[in-house]
């Protein structure tokens, strides 16, 4: 009975290898994911209700929280629009080099992002390549929040790139010239026929860029200067607390970059499920 | 709307895509460009609704010379093969995609939409599911859906793509259908592209033949069929068998094969004809003499389809023969018979030729 009902159960599924696949992945997830994850909530546990709600109200981290969301918004607005356009070229149109601009999309991933921070911050400084042309403007980037915007634009403009294009390449031709056909501008059929089909591509990407800016640190850190109130992002601020060896506060900081972040990729995974069920056939 | 197209060509990188072309379509024509792969054929339509641009020569629609006119302005209706649906609005939002996009101060009112796309999904049977989107509708209604989105602006033309090519058989012989009677009723001119000759024969009043980028016949389905200008448009307008042979006094021989061919010279000639020009006897003719073997029947239809062999044959004849002649002759495979034409087609002169009545009664 007991082997029948065994063999049974394993006749309804198909594909073999859930339990080994399954369980690898589990391991692995723990390891490098979750292990360290409840170390952090492990040092958190030290804090009572009270100390946690002092720590992460602390009038210096509220700025930091501020600077940190404005500068990564901005910077993934941004990406949004250069990524999409970037995706665009990379797709549509054929020029020589186009391999290689292809390949340089990728680059912010694979350079150390300490590496980013002091190229973009010896350029922008007020006596860089580009910061001397921008100073006589009234333009400083160096240590300012725009620095900042910048330093976390560079490094996640490829997610932004790389989730786009292969949406945008699988947009048959035919479906612009169909816009075309029916009347539609060059402006329309952009705004109704294609912007629409790349939506969920696009807002995924730039959430993605988005909370990969949150956290970015190395390439922040040397063009963002570090003035308290005014130039300190939040990953600065866990950096701090540890190198004076407060674990717990470092930890309570921690848990709210992790929380907005894990919220924030929730919801982009949940909405664009449901618009993709939709372009399937599901009920929309 | 009549189109005049003159001397349109088109070069692409060193394949030469389409020769200069003249063709002229009258109002409320319907005209097939049936062609094989890379004759051209997608292009001359792309030229004419204004996707692709022509080297040189000029395009008329009615007296209007739309030539170097944007698509968009060029108030075409198309239909692509695979259908090329917006498919994240719902299929009353396709169809009223052209009226939308219209510039405000031309645009009907939200109710004069509303009426004119119920109006079309009605014409296309689609009414019930306004509201559905593509992904939900099977292969045939998307084609029916874009139909009613290239006809919502009135086009001054309609332009059609191979448009039942992505369809199985039977929804293709529907739609075909309801297209000519979609013709019939709201008589606009268009000009669609099939590479499928019974498609091209069943729909068009004319069907332009192309081939290498070249206009081979234009002709009425039952002239070209009946008079085919050469052989390219015999030999892709249905099948044929092949018969070549030495030819002295008025016999062609090849091997044990002999038929008397009336009027063809002397020499090695090639001779063509249709499958339902082969007759089947169990005896010679004084005319003929061409044994064959059965190698496989196809009773389906209204004709049985025969396969015939023999060692003068270079490839297999196919002879389409009466069900009647069929049980008379009491057919099975391995079966040896005679080969009668009734008629043969040359096309190494100068003006085709077709030897008839051949057979004896």
């Amino acid at each position: 009975m007991i082997a029948q009902a065994l063999t049974r159960r394993r006749e309804r599924r198909v594909l073999p290898g859930f339990g080994l696949s399954l369980g690898i992945s589990l391991t692995f997830v723990s390891l490098v994911l979750l292990l360290p994850l409840t170390s952090l909530v492990g040092q958190l546990s030290q804090l009572s209700w009270s100390q946690y709600w002092f720590l992460i109200t602390d009038p210096r981290l509220l700025a930091s929280y501020t600077v940190t969301l404005l500068a990564a918004a901005v910077a993934a607005l941004s990406n949004a629009v250069f990524g999409l356009l970037m995706a665009w070229v990379l797709v549509r149109y054929e020029f020589p080099g186009k391999r290689l601009v292809d390949a340089l999309m990728d680059l912010p991933f694979a350079l150390p992002t300490a590496v980013a921070g002091i190229t973009l911050a010896t350029l922008y400084s007020s006596n860089g390549w580009i910061g001397r042309l921008l100073e006589p403007l009234g333009i400083s980037v160096s240590y300012t929040w725009v620095g900042i915007a910048l330093a976390m634009a560079f490094t996640s403009i490829p997610f932004v790139v790389r989730t786009v294009q292969p949406v945008l390449e699988d947009l048959p031709a035919e479906v612009d010239e169909a816009a075309m056909t029916l009347g539609a501008s060059d402006g329309l059929a952009f705004r109704r026929v294609i912007l629409p089909y790349l939506w969920p591509a696009l807002v995924t990407g730039t959430g993605l860029a988005f909370v990969r800016s949150l956290g970015e640190f190395g390439a922040v850190i040397f063009i963002a200067g570090g003035k308290p109130y005014e130039t300190e992002i939040t990953s600065l601020m866990i950096f701090v607390k540890l190198q004076e060896y407060d674990y717990a506060g470092a930890s309570a900081v921690a848990s709210i970059v992790l929380a907005t972040s894990l919220a924030l990729l929730l919801a982009i995974n949940l909405w664009q499920g449901r618009f993709i069920k939709r372009l399937h056939g599901g009920r929309g | 709307m009549s189109i005049r197209i003159s001397q349109i060509d088109k070069t692409y990188g060193k394949t030469r895509a389409l020769e200069p072309i003249d063709l002229d379509i009258h109002d409320g024509e319907l005209i097939g460009l049936l062609g094989p792969s890379g004759s051209g054929k997608t292009t001359l339509l792309r030229i004419v609704a204004g996707l692709e641009q022509a080297d040189g020569g000029s395009i008329h629609f009615g007296e209007r010379d739309v030539t170097h006119v944007h698509v968009r302005d060029r108030r075409i209706g198309f239909v692509f093969q695979h259908y090329a649906l917006f498919r994240h609005m719902s299929v009353f939002d396709n169809v009223a995609f052209g009226l939308t996009a219209m510039p405000r101060s031309q645009r009907p009112s939200t109710g004069e939409i509303r009426t004119r796309v119920m109006q079309l999904l009605e014409m296309v049977r689609l009414q019930d599911f306004a509201e559905r989107f593509p992904a939900q509708l099977s292969g045939g209604q998307q084609q029916r859906v874009s139909l009613a989105r290239a006809l919502a602006l009135k086009p001054d033309v309609l332009l059609l793509d191979e448009p039942f090519g992505a369809l199985d058989a039977k929804v293709r012989q529907e739609l075909r259908r309801w297209l000519r009677h979609l013709h019939e009723e709201l008589n606009f001119t268009s000009l669609f592209v099939t590479h499928d000759q019974e498609e091209a024969l069943e729909l068009s009043d004319r069907v332009v033949v192309m081939s290498n980028g070249r206009v081979e016949q234009i002709a009425t389905p039952d002239t070209l069929y009946r008079q085919p200008a050469n052989r390219f448009v015999f030999e892709f307008l249905g099948d044929v068998n092949r018969l070549e042979g030495d030819i002295e006094n008025q016999v062609l021989t090849c091997g044990n094969a002999r038929v008397a061919v009336p009027g063809v010279e002397n020499g090695r000639r090639e001779l063509l004809l249709r499958p339902h020009e082969v007759r089947l006897d169990e005896q010679p003719s004084a005319r003929a003499h061409l044994p064959v073997s059965v190698t496989a029947v196809v009773p389906v239809g209204a004709e049985v389809r025969i396969e015939l062999e023999a060692d003068w044959l270079g490839e297999p004849w196919l002879a389409t023969i009466s069900h009647a002649d069929f049980e008379r002759l009491a057919i099975t495979r391995g079966k040896r018979l005679f080969a009668q034409p009734s008629r043969l087609h040359r096309f190494d002169t100068p003006r085709p030729q077709t030897l008839a009545p051949l057979s004896v009664s």
